[in-house]
């Protein structure tokens, strides 16, 4: 008799299994969107299809406040994130490996590690003192906080590009006659290219979700739009705040969607 | 082949003097390069021969600026470079991976060096254009580097490294990626462009024959030494020691007795009782016993007489020749290989007792 190797796949009960998490992770998601096309003012009465939530959304200028604001953080936290990140990176793996390595490889990571709320905690408690000997109380903790907590995620992808791009290159520029500026310019970085466009879309996806350190560090009037939707739940529910989550979801997808393709793109 | 007069008067390119590389800390140090001197002339195909952990390959990158050494000088022309970093050594390199650029396309990437080096537009084009022709890859220019062959991409590496018109041209085991037809093309073409363009080439390789046809001179190394450098002849005919002897070539080595020696010649008692005299080695110190070595083709199986006699163990047909393998009376194998002349046999078959007869000038004295 021939022996069937063990197969997750085959186990009886394992496509019934696979099936019901997905329908847990993805049904609530699947109404959240429907209900946003609901023309109805409850968001559990179905009152027939219309963009009428989306308009309402769109025309609401606490949104668009909320929303500009968003991006606002997002663009700059991803940026100086993702440069951040490509320096670390460039340190990290340019380097035979020596003691310490290590911990700085968790180091960087640490934000990933940190619980957020303890984050959020202490940067509430430095970020009030600051205000106070500063008098500023800009956006600039909410893109420092970001920027922070964004690093790691821009790091990781540009890290692995760093890892499997041949060294002999940049030995081959500086052979010829390229400075390290040069070679780096030249060579490493339209090489490092899709890492770095991968990294600075998962920072600023990350940077657009956030609510807890948001939450914390922000002054009065501050909202972001993840920040101004939980405000908008405490109040009466609309199907406004499933319209704006809807689109919010799809800016996601789209981006999550494009960083896929960029790391799976080859040199 | 130069005489060595006349290649003695030529300048010397590169010169490493008592160079030693470690890798490593204290007592757990790798000496890669262990006191190692060469030096290499004007013009000359020079090639670094050695196995694998030889450290053919560390001396090629101190050479190149890619590591630095722990002790000892590296000169180019006279100038020391050991201390200049790659990007300023007027060397290049052709890498055995090739690493070429894959954003970059066959003629961008060939005009790295030279946009690097800030010569003009106009310059770029036409020296682009000449490097491509040289290499025959006129047609290919505008390719990426993936859409093209192994054999083009080596091309386009030549010609990358030629472009700037460097002092010295470092190969780094080039042709060890392609097949076998295409390296004996290539081994052509590397001599061709090396003519044509007049340029210093150090090349390594771990293949004895590639070595034997290509180059000027050879230097055979092991463990981080040089054993030995000179012509493909001397290398191949006077080996210094058992290592050069065994690395390049077949050869058969017998015990003998010193009975005279004087100014690199000798007579040596073998193990038969025979005298016959030997060329010896340099470096080679007065002894009473020495290793000598005799190449398969240099001596001769015969019915009756020679200095050596024994028993046939084994006769191998090649078609062009047939090698006899013979155990002496002393108990050492000894192979005699034989040019087959018409449709002749050798004359030996398994079992026979056979002599063997020694080429004048054939046995050479080892070192060790």
């Amino acid at each position: 008799m021939v022996r069937r190797r063990f197969e997750i796949r085959t186990q009886p009960g394992f496509a019934f299994l696979a099936l019901v998490t997905f329908f847990m992770l993805y049904l609530p998601i699947a109404v959240l969107v429907v209900y946003a096309f609901n023309a109805s003012d409850s968001i559990t009465i179905w009152g027939g299809l219309s963009l009428h939530w989306f308009r309402v959304a769109w025309n609401n200028s606490a949104v668009q406040d909320a929303a500009w604001r968003s991006l606002i953080i997002a663009v700059f936290a991803a940026t100086f994130a993702t440069i951040t990140a490509t320096m670390a990176a460039l340190a990290t793996t340019r380097t035979p490996p020596y003691p310490g390595l290590t911990f700085k490889y968790a180091f960087i990571n640490q934000p990933l590690m940190v619980p957020e709320i303890v984050t959020a905690v202490a940067l509430l408690i430095v970020f009030s003192r600051v205000k106070v000997w500063t008098g500023y109380s800009g956006l600039g903790y909410l893109i420092a906080a970001h920027t922070a907590f964004c690093i790691p995620f821009a790091y990781l992808p540009i890290r692995a590009r760093l890892e499997s791009m041949d060294l002999t290159l940049e030995r081959a520029a500086a052979d010829l006659y390229a400075t390290p500026w040069m070679a780096f310019k030249r060579i490493t970085l339209p090489l490092l290219r899709p890492g770095i466009i991968a990294g600075f879309m998962l920072a600023f996806v990350i940077s657009l979700d956030d609510v807890v350190i948001t939450e914390f560090v922000k002054s009065g009037g501050q909202d972001t739009l993840p920040t101004y939707m939980l405000g908008q739940i405490r109040r009466t529910v609309t199907p406004e705040v499933n319209a704006i989550a809807t689109a919010f979801l799809a800016l996601s997808v789209i981006l999550v969607t494009a960083f896929f393709f960029i790391n799976r793109q080859k040199n | 082949m130069p005489k060595p007069e006349e290649a003695e008067q030529k300048r010397v390119a590169v010169e490493a003097r008592s160079i030693v590389k470690a890798f490593g800390q204290g007592s757990n140090a790798i000496r890669a390069l262990d006191n190692v001197s060469v030096a290499i002339r004007e013009n000359e195909f020079f090639t670094l021969l050695g196995p694998s952990g030889c450290g053919k390959t560390t001396l090629l990158r101190l050479i190149a600026g890619f590591e630095y050494p722990t002790e000892g000088a590296i000169l180019l022309y006279g100038d020391d470079i050991a201390g200049l970093p790659p990007f300023k050594r007027p060397v290049n390199t052709v890498f055995q991976s090739y690493a070429l650029f894959p954003h970059l396309t066959v003629s961008e990437n060939v005009a790295f060096g030279l946009e690097m080096l800030g010569r003009s537009k106009d310059e770029i084009k036409s020296r682009v254009a000449a490097m491509l022709k040289l290499v025959h890859m006129e047609e290919l220019g505008n390719r990426r580097t993936d859409q093209i062959s192994g054999g083009q991409a080596q091309r386009v590496a030549l010609a990358r490294a030629l472009a700037p018109g460097p002092k010295v041209l470092l190969l780094d085991e080039p042709l060890s990626a392609l097949d076998y037809k295409l390296r004996k093309e290539m081994q052509i073409e590397l001599k061709r462009m090396q003519s044509e363009t007049g340029i210093t080439f150090i090349f390594v390789t771990h293949d004895q024959e590639e070595a034997l046809t290509m180059s000027d001179r050879i230097a055979v190394m092991s463990k981080g030494r040089i054993l030995q450098v000179g012509s493909p002849w001397d290398i191949y005919d006077k080996p210094a020691d058992r290592f050069v002897a065994d690395f390049i070539g077949e050869t058969n080595f017998l015990t003998a007795a010193v009975v005279d020696i004087a100014n690199s010649r000798a007579t040596v008692r073998l193990s038969s009782g025979k005298e016959i005299p030997a060329t010896v080695a340099e470096g080679m110190q007065p002894k009473h016993e020495a290793t000598i070595v005799v190449r398969p083709e240099h001596a001769r199986a015969v019915k009756k007489g020679g200095q050596l006699s024994g028993t046939v163990e084994n006769v191998v047909y090649f078609g062009t020749d047939t090698h006899i393998h013979i155990r002496l009376e002393d108990g050492s194998p000894f192979t005699v290989r034989q040019q087959n002349a018409r449709s002749e046999f050798c004359g030996f078959e398994i079992g026979d007792p056979a002599g063997i007869e020694i080429a004048a000038d054939a046995a050479q004295v080892l070192r060790d």
